[in-house]
């Protein structure tokens, strides 16, 4: 099975979008999938988040305004529907202070880089 | 007999009615058939993609106004 290897660093709403849409087609898609989540991604998924991300742009904000699909949501349906893998980054946990009990169910165990870059090898992968 | 079920998607936008077909495709039985309601055109286009990819069937595609229909036969 083709590997489709996601790192997201960026917590602004366009890109957790785009992410999101390329991790579930992909995973739904006959891909193995695999969501690295680090840095300024890392807070939207721990479990004392609220609200959603702020936008860059034109296209961040009229996607507030109109029925797009959430972006955890898609993340849920890519690991529920496709079996996508989406591992936070340990280190981002250590800095944040939480561990695996905080963050969202759906999300695997705790990955660092060096394991992470082991499982994108010989795949594509793509960074937002 | 074969079964046609349709999921109403209308007023979302890519990836929403590939991800409530996909959803909806995993409840049915093999050679039933679902037809999604689309007002989003770039998801019409990319359902029948995603249908030659994994390996069902496309019965067809029909537009209606605004709305497109899209068929697909469960194969497997």
């Amino acid at each position: 099975m083709s590997k489709v290897s996601i790192i997201i660093t960026s917590g602004s709403r366009e890109k957790l979008q785009f992410a999101a849409m390329m991790a579930s087609v992909a995973a739904v898609s006959a891909y193995e999938v695999t969501v690295f989540l680090s840095m300024n991604a890392m807070p939207y998924f721990a479990n004392t988040h609220e609200g959603g991300a702020p936008t860059e742009g034109e296209l961040g904000r009229l996607m507030e305004e109109k029925n797009v699909p959430d972006f955890m949501e898609l993340f849920e349906q890519a690991v529920e529907l496709g079996d996508a893998k989406i591992y936070p980054c340990s280190m981002a946990m250590d800095v944040m202070g939480i561990h695996k009990d905080d963050v969202k169910p759906f999300l695997a165990e705790p990955l660092g880089l060096t394991k992470f870059m082991s499982m994108a090898e010989g795949g594509q992968c793509w960074s937002f | 007999m074969s079964e046609r079920k349709i999921i109403d998607a209308r007023g979302t936008y890519c990836p929403g009615p590939l991800m409530e077909l996909i959803a909806g495709i995993k409840q049915i039985e093999v050679g039933d058939e679902l037809e999604v309601l689309s007002t989003d055109e770039g998801s019409a286009n990319d359902i029948p993609e995603w249908v030659n990819k994994v390996g069902h069937e496309l019965v067809g595609t029909t537009q209606e106004g605004d709305v497109w229909h899209v068929v697909v036969r469960k194969a497997k």
